[in-house]
Parts: C-alpha cells; sequence; structure tokens
C-alpha cells in the first residue's frame, strides 16, 4: 500500500520535513529530523532502483491524474541510480553534520542549514525522478535557490559574493532552459519527456525544435558547470561550509549531468542530438579543454578546497566527454563517473571539513606536517586523492578504464591518450597537498595531535572505504551502469 | 505583414536581450537583478503569447464560445513568476547582506576587496 507511492514519498518527506526544521529551532532536534529523512530517502532510493533493475521502469502518476496530462515520475535505470547516490550522499553527509556546522555555522543559525538542506535534497531528488520537462525546471529551481542559501551560510564573508555569482549564472541557466521546454512544447504540445520522445522525431527539421535543443543544452550546462560556462563554481565551492561543500560537490553538477543525459538521448533521441546536430564534436571539444585548462589551474591554486573544486571541473569534463562518444560504453563510463565522482569529492571535502574544524584554514601553508597533527584525516584526504587521479584498486580507477576503452573503441587514440595525460595532471596537485601534508615539519607551536572527533572520521572514512570498495569490487556498479546505458540507447526496455 | 504580426515575439527578444546585456554590463549589484528580472519577463511574455490561439477567448466555458485560449502555458508561467519572485526576494536579501559585510554593492569595488586565502 505505502510501498505504491514511494516513488512520490522520496520527495515529498524532505519537502514536507524543511518547514518542519524552522519549527523545531533546536539544532539538535532538526538534524535529528533532517538525518532521519536522509536515511529513510536512501532507503527508498535503494528499494526502487532494485525494483527498477529487475522489473523495469516505473511509473507514478502524481495526484492519480494519468500521465501524459498529470506530471508523471518516472524511474527507470538511470535516474533510480542517480537518486541512489543522491540519497547516499545526502545520508553521509548528514551523519557528519552537527559537528561541521556547529564550528562553521553556529548552532543558532543551525535548523536554517537543515532546512535548506533538506529543500535541496528534495529538489535534487525531484529533478532525477520526475517525468515532466517543466517539472523538472521546478525541481531544478527549489535545489538551485536552496543551494545559494547553503553558500551564503559560510562565516567568509566572500561566500556571500559567491551564492550571488552563482544566483545570477544559475537562473540565467534555468531561464534558458525554461525557454527550451517552452519551444518544445510549442512545437510539440506536450510536457511528458517519454510523450516528446514519441513526437520529436517527426518534427526533426522544426525550426523550434533545433532552437529548443541549443536553449536546452546551454542551460543544462550551465547549471553542470561544463567549461567554459563554470565561472560560478570555484568560489561556491570555496566559500561555502564544508558540509555545503561536500554535499553539492557530491550531487547538483551530477543530477544536471543526468538532466542533460535525459534531453540528449532520451527527449530528443541519439539519432536528433549526434547525427542530425552533431553535438559530439563540440562536446568533446568542451570536455578536454575542461579536462587540461581547469587541472592545469588547479595546481597553481593556494586554497586547498578551491583547488579541488577546479578538480571537479575537469571531472566534469570526463563525464561530458564519455558522453560525446555516444556508445553504450561511453555512457556506462559516464554514469559510473557520475557514481565514483561522488564518492571521491565526497570523500575529499569531508577530509577538508575535517581539517578546517581543527586549524580553521584549508590553505596549503596550513597543510605543514598535518599527517603527524591529523594522521586519520590526512590518511582520508590520500585516500581520495588516490581514486581521484584513477589509481588501481580505487573506484577512479574503474571509470577512467571504461572511458579510455569507450575512445579506443571508437579509434579515438590521441583522446585515450589525453585522459592520461590529464589524469597525470592530477596526480601533481594532489601530490603538492601529500607533499606539505608528509614532508613538512607541523609549526613548532603546533606539534601536537590533534585529530578530527570521531563523528567526522567515520563518515569521511565510510566514503573513502566506499572508493576502495568499488574500486575492487566493481560489478554491482558497472552493471547498474551499463544497464542505464543501455536504457538510454535505447538497446534495453 | 507576417513579421508585424509577429510583434509579441519581437518584444520577447527585445526584452530578452536587454535584460541580459543589463546582467552582464552593469556593476551595480541591484540592477544586475533588475536585469535578470527583465530577461525571465521576456519568457513569462514568451509562454503567455504561445497559449494565445487567434481568436479564442479566456479559458472559462461560456455559451456560445467555441474557441478557447490555452490555458496551461499561463498556469505554467504562473508557477515560474512564483520561482522568479523568489529568485529575486533571495538575490535581494544576498544583496543586503554583501553591503553589510562589504559596504559597497559595486562589482569593482568588491573585486578590488577581495581578501588573500
Amino acid at each position: 500500500m505505502l510501498a505504491a507511492h514511494f516513488p512520490a514519498l522520496q520527495v515529498v518527506l524532505p519537502l514536507l520535513m524543511a518547514p518542519v526544521c524552522v519549527l523545531l529551532r533546536g539544532a539538535r532536534l532538526a538534524w535529528l529530523a533532517a538525518l532521519a529523512v536522509s536515511w529513510v530517502a536512501f532507503a527508498i532510493a535503494g528499494l526502487l532502483l532494485a525494483e527498477v533493475l529487475i522489473g523495469g521502469p516505473l511509473s507514478y502518476a502524481v495526484g492519480g491524474w494519468a500521465p501524459p496530462w498529470g506530471i508523471e515520475i518516472r524511474l527507470d535505470a538511470v535516474n533510480a541510480f542517480v537518486a541512489l547516490i543522491v540519497a547516499a550522499i545526502g545520508a553521509i553527509v548528514m551523519l557528519y553534520a552537527p559537528k561541521s556546522v556547529e564550528r562553521e555555522i553556529g548552532n543558532d543559525r543551525a535548523y536554517l542549514f537543515y532546512t535548506a538542506y533538506l529543500l535541496c535534497l528534495a529538489g535534487l531528488l525531484g529533478v532525477t525522478i520526475t517525468g515532466d520537462a517543466f517539472n523538472l525546471f521546478v525541481f531544478l529551481e527549489i535545489s538551485s535557490l536552496s543551494s545559494y542559501i547553503l553558500i551564503s551560510l559560510g562565516r567568509d564573508r566572500r561566500a556571500l559574493y559567491a551564492a550571488y555569482q552563482y544566483l545570477i549564472l544559475g537562473t540565467i541557466g534555468a531561464t534558458l532552459y525554461l525557454i527550451g521546454v517552452g519551444l518544445l512544447y510549442q512545437a510539440t504540445g506536450t510536457l511528458n519527456l517519454a510523450d516528446l520522445a514519441q513526437r520529436l522525431p517527426a518534427l526533426e527539421d522544426v525550426r523550434g525544435v533545433r532552437v529548443a535543443f541549443a536553449f536546452l543544452t546551454v542551460g543544462l550546462s550551465l547549471k553542470l558547470a561544463l567549461f567554459p560556462l563554470h565561472l560560478w563554481l570555484p568560489n561556491a565551492y570555496t566559500y561555502a561550509p564544508s558540509v555545503v561543500t561536500a554535499f553539492l560537490a557530491a550531487t547538483a553538477t551530477k543530477v544536471a549531468v543526468y538532466a542533460l543525459l535525459r534531453f540528449l538521448f532520451t527527449v530528443f533521441g541519439a539519432e536528433f542530438s549526434f547525427t542530425v546536430l552533431p553535438m559530439g564534436p563540440p562536446l568533446a571539444v568542451l570536455a578536454v579543454l575542461a579536462m587540461f585548462t581547469a587541472s592545469i589551474v588547479a595546481i597553481f591554486q593556494e586554497n586547498v578546497k578551491r583547488m579541488l573544486a577546479y578538480s571537479s571541473i575537469a571531472q566534469i569534463g570526463y563525464m561530458v566527454l564519455g558522453i560525446s562518444l555516444v556508445t553504450v560504453e561511453g555512457l556506462t563510463a559516464s554514469i559510473l563517473h557520475v557514481f565514483n565522482h561522488a564518492l571521491m569529492k565526497g570523500a575529499l571535502f569531508l577530509a577538508m571539513g575535517c581539517v578546517f574544524y581543527r586549524i580553521s584554514s584549508v590553505h596549503i601553508d596550513d597543510f605543514a606536517g598535518l599527517a603527524k597533527r591529523m594522521p586519520w584525516t590526512a590518511a582520508a584526504f590520500v585516500g581520495g586523492g588516490l581514486s581521484l587521479i584513477g589509481v588501481p584498486l580505487t573506484a577512479g580507477f574503474i571509470s577512467k578504464w571504461y572511458l579510455v576503452l569507450a575512445a579506443l573503441e571508437r579509434n579515438m587514440w590521441p583522446v585515450a591518450a589525453l585522459i592520461v595525460i590529464s589524469s597525470l595532471l592530477a596526480v601533481i596537485y594532489v601530490w603538492r597537498v601529500v607533499e606539505q601534508a608528509y614532508f613538512r615539519p607541523p609549526p613548532a607551536d603546533r606539534d601536537v595531535r590533534e585529530e578530527a572527533p570521531l563523528s567526522l572520521l567515520i563518515p569521511t572514512w565510510i566514503l573513502v572505504a566506499a572508493n576502495v570498495y568499488f574500486g575492487v569490487d566493481a560489478g554491482l556498479t558497472t552493471s547498474a551502469a551499463g544497464q542505464a546505458a543501455q536504457t538510454l540507447l535505447g538497446s534495453a526496455p | 505583414m507576417e513579421l508585424l504580426g509577429l510583434y509579441n515575439y519581437w518584444i520577447v527578444i527585445f526584452l530578452m536581450m536587454s535584460g541580459f546585456y543589463i546582467v552582464i554590463a552593469r556593476g551595480n549589484l541591484v540592477k544586475k537583478i533588475v536585469g535578470l528580472n527583465i530577461f525571465q519577463a521576456s519568457v513569462f511574455v514568451f509562454y503567455i503569447s504561445m497559449g494565445k490561439v487567434s481568436g479564442g477567448t479566456a479559458p472559462i466555458v461560456a455559451e456560445g464560445v467555441e474557441v478557447y485560449s490555452n490555458p496551461l502555458p499561463h498556469v505554467l508561467i504562473l508557477t515560474a513568476i512564483v520561482v522568479g519572485v523568489a529568485t529575486t526576494a533571495l538575490g535581494l536579501s544576498l544583496v543586503v547582506r554583501i553591503n553589510e559585510a562589504y559596504g559597497t554593492i559595486e562589482e569593482d569595488e568588491l573585486g578590488i576587496m577581495g581578501d588573500d586565502d
């Protein structure tokens, strides 16, 4: 009975709990509420993914209005997988939250953090599971507006300006998306994604449809921070509180990548997106540029959080590169990297939160001797960093391996070489931090062991362990990602 | 004649481009939000124009009326207006906070005041 409503509950629960958090006021109560909702959403997402992988796509008519007139929630292998990533990161970040929030946001404002976090979670899950183009816009804006708030909660006054810049660019992206949806509605008379997919092939030559394609692609690319539309990202990730950075870095851009996948492959179809309008080469060029420019800029950053933010832009390059190959292997690599990157960046940014908790800085000079002062935190950073580089036996290796294979399969040797070279750039920027942490003596007055509290270390290490686990036993993720890729290319039901 | 008949779409494009220009070219944070509003308003006009059926009346069932305008884009845009209002409110409140923290809302001056890490 209740299970039939799981698809909707996933979004409705955090949405309803958000105002309750405002009423609860107390930092502890609000946290407990957010924690409970996050874990329930995680459990539901897991159950739904299992159901979808075995039984095929699920459709849920919101409010009992039959699609395509009503809003449909449609879960298939692709979005059930992305929803699980979002919910899982949310659940782990909530374990981590109380201490870090107390330190970086303050307990008097904590309930506002939990409210905005729940809204953001609801928005992100909503974008992922909805089957309606306009509903996707609404959820996109719910998640974006709440993430502007989350970023502005940073102690540093530059967090405010970063949030403002993100608000301007994010709103432009969302408005471009809205124009695209309008043009599609004008051409087809429907907003349901599956319905659009059926009607669009007949309208390939309509100019409005092509313009809609352009608006949707650019709008979503702004949201996912595809180079050169990434300008909002570095400041936002640098100055936001650590919990927020970890949550957003691991989920927000991933959900936008999913939305782009959905439009390129399901709605317009690979035929239209990559043959009628050759999107493959431009996406590939931008992706490679992102991999290189962002990695090179990352090498020269003094603020480690900003360095990781630039590295995120480079990693988004890998995901888009996989998309631009338009093969099952390429898409598998992209979707795998969405999952694995969420794990590695989650782990790294949570480690940053541990560092900030004790040292009140994430500047690279203050990392001197970190391995002596905070051995577990430093080791967690190394674990996440190895995965970021793509060392075998870590999750990062699996997705890069698949990406290189996909490039080779298309006979794109130079691209495969570029992937490997850009990974070497990651070695440089990760090494800079490792060198500081392990091979420099700590400042004389701080030569004591001051590890971060367990409530911060445990969630960080859960993600590090996940990086290793999914690097050693990748069967689960590769089969889910492979099935998702086949769904997108239409070679599976 | 056909070009003139589409005049509301010309207005949409004019508003869209001027709004977008203001967002990019103005250094004052409040003016940027104004530009953003104009930019969004153009999309509202676009949706509303789209729902209009020539010769159609408001979509309320009445005797002797055969042709109605399409209410769906109008309803959609009500939602988008709400989103726009929320964005403006949040944007302006951020500007207030920026003014409190920096003492200015001019982008050029904010850039100079960027603290080093």
